[in-house]
């Protein structure tokens, strides 16, 4: 039957030859159709005796199948092709920026209180707060810092118009006396009071401005008190902050004695980097010591039972260490091209 | 306090160097602020004298001159200081000389030859200042070195020194500090009594005690106070930042620096009748030494005698009664007056001095008396006279009193953390002058005269640690009970605000809390803001009460940098006056948030149109910050704020807040282009949130209709949801807003708003009829008590 092998051949040519689905179609209908060459030689079977018309018919069935089955192929080619073309014609600039709506951040002091709040919280210090107007009794009298005490010139204090004994905080420590407070009233009724540790960040007020000097600027208040709260424990609490928060363990702490009326004994705490531009130069970074019986007393626990240490940080001054920011002032300008350097 | 090394190694020398003995003072609380060489590192620098100063051949500026640098043979020097003259004791820097790292060498100036160079103060690094040639005394032995004849192997330090260690403002004081912690032996200046050799004397009365409980004074007559002050004292003077004024005053400065002790010297011809220590009576004036008249107030202490207020005691004289260089017989005074007598007054006339720095820190009650011997003889030997006796009125029983202080052995360990065995606190406190009594464990101390600052236990845990050294207590682990702090899910903390906003694209700005009156009227209304007394400049002299006049100031700020696009947010105290404010009575200081958004709404992107930030771009973000608790919006009139573009926003009931276009009046006077928008809330209304509570998700198919409804043009929105709402049938699930038109098909002043109904069941699916019933419903209330129509 070469007529047959001859039709597949031809049939083969004709699907390939078809560039898309509607001249696929015609070509189909060339063999397969109602008046296609295969129908035709199927309905000439009927022509021939039976024995013939058996083989006969079954070699033309062979030549269908195999036709469809070219068909098909060149079906699922086309597909195929179309699929392609419309994926190549879809392509983007994957490089092109994307759209919608950009990001904040947060300020960099901010930056860093949120670590020193982490870094604390870690250790199960609690966030305490308290007003920037404040009383003269909480920011000095019950610090231990009475009336004309010569300490009180180190603050230069800002003062209310028409406010009998109220001020800006000088310090974040009158929060100090009003956490004990609060905490003493919490446990009244109990024989023994819970461990008190707090950190205290805000914003507090000096009379001072120039390249180092804002006349606001942050603190972080520390207070831990409890029945067996040492100057070591400080100093341990103390110098594993600054090392955390620095990512650094070649990070020097010294602590070197000072004089504060809401402590004794008293320390400046001092840093030195091991490397980078300030390599070597002690940096005063914190003040700190162990809480004065008188300032417990105010507080209202009794320093025979219980002792308590205190610092206060500055969180500018961290901040500018952490990222080499050189000047104090920009943190209070607002000015995007800075404040979006720490987002 | 600045002082020479070499003065302070005069009582007391350890065997350290400069750097050791000043890291020494830091680390005992005396810190070293600066510390430098008295003059530049030089070496071969002599005494010389010019014996001829001839003009160059060549130069008319230059002089040749033949030098005596007692090098045996004259030296040729070409010079160009104009005070270059023969006969003048100048330093000279001879061949091979090192000035600073700079070599002398034979030279040949304008083809003369010259053989080392005269020097000038500031070539030396002696002074900053440079008026030609260093002269020399007449005296100076020509060919020493220059080194050792001006004392210029000496270290100038300065120590800042805490208020409590008034003991350590003196050479004295610092040198006993050194002795302690270094148990070096300590020899300080002889103060010996000189016997009178006049009868004259001034009675003295002490009308108040309490303040001056001691003061001594004493007659010299016959001095000549114009005599020279001998060098040695003015180097040392000078080595401690106090310029030589005349013998007389030289010497009142020179004892107080040596033993801390201020004085005062009155010109004797000048005083009637007795000296008396008193406070003012009403409407007295006294002039004082820097020119200042001053009325003082009742509770400044005063030195007077029987005729006028002459001086403000230990704080400053008086003009009329002090020594002059005319002054031949002179009263000195040297008292001790309380520190709470003489604290902050000085401060409160606008200045400070020596005395009054000492005196309120507190000086040594037990000096006075060495001290008026100790000045005597100094005036003696320079100026001449003859003094009388010393009038020493005390009253012992006002002197401050030590009171023994007890000290438990098991106190310092549970403070400082470490044990230390009773001889070595017993060490520690003979070092430092304490008198101690052991009582068993026990320690009974009772501090010297000198010592104001200790005067609980604690106070001598202090010293006990100084001594022992802050770097050798040990850094300990801390040790402590643990419990988990709560974390209400409720509540949500500052932090995680701040992220929120961020996360809308805001930056976080901190912005002064003190700012203009004008921004308190234009963004507050408040015409009664709370104001500093002493303000550091007027456009910082308010405590805001909103914090949209910062934000505002950050959008000029950024506009003026070419940033037209500005979105920020500050988290601050408000502060208005309320007599009902907690905890500080008079003042409400609630934290705040605000944010503002101007320029355009998206950041420049390609693809898309892009406008300007308007109210409901804001709008959505702080309902982003809010949910999952939803607040209503009131129209509302607010200063800052456009008033047809404004609204309260209202969550629970309560009126948290406000966001609104800014008022084009202000848009216009702080030029800021586009108008931006802006909101201010209560930052606690964004705390708090709430736990989360499961409802069961419906297995069968929800409902949808729409419905849109015509009202009248000012018909807000909100109210017409909250109509629906209100006679919902259980079925309603919710009903959002979804479309609000105006135009061709609508009349004028009338609006459509299209509603989105969703109903639903959880145990089964709706009939058609129920559903019909619900929009039925819905559709009646809003025509009926709504004044809605359905749109057509």
């Amino acid at each position: 039957m070469d007529q047959l092998d001859q039709l597949v051949t031809q049939a083969d040519a004709d699907f390939s030859a078809a560039a898309d689905a509607a001249a696929l179609e015609v070509a189909k209908a060339r063999y397969l159709g109602k008046a296609g060459s295969l129908t035709e030689l199927l309905k000439g079977l009927g022509k021939l005796d039976p024995e013939a018309r058996k083989s006969a018919g079954a070699e033309i069935n062979k030549a269908k199948s195999a036709i469809e089955a070219l068909l098909n192929a060149r079906r699922d080619a086309l597909q195929q092709a179309a699929l392609e073309a419309q994926l190549a014609a879809e392509a983007l600039d994957v490089t092109l920026p994307g759209r919608g709506q950009g990001v904040g951040g947060l300020h960099p002091v901010v930056r860093t209180l949120e670590r020193v709040e982490q870094l604390f919280r870690s250790i199960g210090f609690d966030v305490a707060e308290g007003p920037e107007i404040e009383t003269d009794f909480y920011n000095f009298t019950a610090l231990n810092t009475p009336a004309n005490h010569p300490a009180r010139s180190m603050h230069d204090t800002f003062y209310l118009e028409n406010g009998e004994g109220v001020l800006l905080r000088t310090h974040t420590s009158p929060v100090q006396i009003r956490a004990m407070q609060a905490h003493v009233e919490a446990y009244k009724d109990r024989d023994t009071m819970p461990e008190l540790r707090i950190i205290a960040p805000g914003r507090v007020y000096r009379v001072d401005s120039d390249a180092t000097h804002s006349p606001m600027f942050h603190q972080v208040e520390g207070l831990w008190v409890g029945e067996s709260v040492s100057f070591a424990d400080l100093k341990g609490v103390v110098a594993d902050f600054l090392r955390s928060f620095f990512e650094s363990d070649d990070l020097q702490v010294r602590f070197r004695p000072s004089f504060f009326p809401f402590t004794e004994p008293s320390a400046e705490i001092d840093v030195a980097f091991m490397s980078g531009a300030l390599k070597g130069r002690w940096l005063e970074i914190a003040g700190c010591g162990m809480v004065h019986p008188n300032v417990l007393r105010f507080g209202g626990i009794d320093p025979e039972r219980y002792t308590g240490f205190a610092f206060g940080m500055g969180p500018d001054r961290l901040t500018m260490l952490r990222y080499g920011v050189n000047d104090l002032r920009l943190f209070f300008e607002g000015d995007l091209r800075f404040l979006g350097q720490f987002r | 306090m600045q002082f020479s090394e070499l003065w302070l190694r005069s009582f007391v020398s350890p065997d350290l160097d400069s750097d050791a003995l000043g890291h020494l003072l830091t680390m005992a609380g005396l810190e070293v602020e600066e510390q430098d060489g008295v003059a530049a590192v030089f070496s071969k620098v002599v005494v010389a004298q010019i014996v001829e100063a001839e003009k160059h051949p060549n130069a008319d500026k230059l002089r040749v001159c033949k030098v005596d640098a007692g090098q045996g043979e004259l030296l040729q020097i070409v010079c160009g200081a104009p005070n270059a003259a023969a006969g003048i004791k100048i330093p000279c820097a001879l061949v091979g000389a090192d000035l600073a790292g700079f070599g002398i060498k034979a030279a040949k100036l304008r083809g003369v030859e010259s053989f080392g160079m005269l020097c000038s103060a500031k070539e030396l690094g002696i002074s900053d200042e440079s008026s030609g040639l260093l002269v020399l005394p007449e005296d100076a032995p020509v060919g020493t070195d220059l080194r050792d004849y001006l004392a210029l192997n000496d270290t100038l330090f300065t120590i800042k020194l805490t208020p409590n260690r008034a003991d350590c403002l003196s050479l004295s004081g610092i040198a006993r500090e050194v002795a302690a912690l270094t148990g070096q032996p300590l020899s300080l200046p002889a103060c010996e009594p000189v016997a009178a050799v006049i009868a004259d004397s001034r009675a003295i009365v002490l009308d108040a005690p309490e303040a001056c409980p001691r003061y001594s004074g004493r007659i010299i007559r016959g001095v000549n106070a114009k005599a020279p002050t001998p060098e040695w004292m003015k180097q040392r003077l000078a080595r401690s930042g106090i310029r030589s004024i005349s013998a007389l005053v030289d010497v009142t400065n020179y004892v107080m620096l040596e033993l801390g002790q201020p004085l005062h010297a009155f010109d004797e011809a000048k005083l009637s009748g007795a000296i008396h220590v008193r406070f003012p009576e009403a409407g007295e004036q006294v002039l004082l030494l820097n020119g200042q008249t001053v009325t003082p107030a009742a509770d400044t202490l005063l030195i007077a005698d029987e005729a006028r207020a002459l001086a403000l005691a230990g704080i400053m004289g008086g003009e009329d009664s002090g020594i002059t260089l005319d002054t031949t017989d002179l009263f000195l005074e040297s008292a001790f007056f309380a520190p709470d007598a003489i604290a902050g007054r000085a401060r409160a006339y606008g200045f400070s001095s020596d005395a009054s720095y000492r005196f309120e820190r507190g000086v040594d009650f037990a000096l006075a008396g060495q001290a008026i011997e100790r000045a005597t003889r100094l005036i003696l030997d320079i100026c001449g006279g003859q003094p009388g006796p010393v009038v020493d009125a005390l009253d012992a029983g006002k002197l401050p009193q030590r009171k023994p202080i007890r000290l438990r052995a098991a106190r310092v360990r549970r403070v400082l953390g470490i044990a230390l065995s009773a001889d070595e606190v017993a060490g520690m406190f003979g070092r430092l002058n304490l008198q101690v009594v052991r009582e068993g464990d026990d320690f009974v101390v009772t501090p010297p005269s000198y010592r104001f600052d200790l005067e609980i236990e604690e106070d001598l845990i202090e010293e006990i640690a100084r001594l022992h050294g802050y770097d050798n207590i040990p850094v300990c682990a801390p040790k402590g009970p643990i419990s988990m702090l709560p974390r209400p899910e409720a509540k949500r903390d500052t932090m995680f605000v701040r992220r929120l906003v961020a996360g809308r694209e805001y930056q976080e700005v901190i912005n002064f809390a003190f700012v203009e009156e004008a921004w308190e009227k234009d963004f507050g209304g408040n015409t009664d803001p709370v104001r500093l007394a002493n303000p550091i400049a007027s456009q910082m002299s308010v405590m805001r009460s909103t914090l949209i006049g910062g934000l505002v100031a950050n959008l000029v700020t950024n506009r003026k940098r070419q940033t037209n696009r500005v979105r920020v947010f500050e988290i601050g105290r408000c502060f208005t006056r309320d007599a009902a404010g907690k905890p500080v009575e008079g003042y409400h200081q609630p934290v705040r948030i605000a944010a503002l958004a101007g320029g355009l709404a998206r950041p420049e992107q390609w693809g898309e149109s892009n406008r300007n930030v308007d109210f409901y771009d804001v709008k959505a973000d702080l309902e982003a910050l809010l949910f999952p608790r939803v607040a209503e919006f009131e129209r509302a009139a607010h200063p800052a704020l456009h008033p047809g573009r404004s609204a309260r926003v209202v969550l629970d009931g309560r009126a948290i807040g406000f966001i609104g276009e800014l008022h084009p009046v202000w848009v216009q006077r702080y030029e800021l282009g586009t108008a931006p928008v802006v909101f201010e809330i209560e930052l606690d209304a964004l705390l708090e949130t709430r736990t989360p509570a499961y409802r069961e998700v419906s297995r069968f198919p929800a409902v949808t209709r729409d419905l849109a409804l015509v009202v009248e043009q000012q018909v807000s929105a909100a109210s017409l949801l909250k109509g629906l709402q209100s006679v919902a049938p259980a079925i309603v699930q919710h009903i959002e807003l979804f479309d609000q038109y105006q135009g061709k098909g609508i009349e004028p002043n009338r609006k459509s708003l299209a509603f989105r109904v969703v109903m639903q069941e959880t145990q089964r699916t709706l009939e058609d009829a129920e559903v019909d019933a619900a929009m039925l419903a819905l559709t009646r209330h809003a025509e009926d008590a709504l004044g809605a129509k359905l749109r057509a």
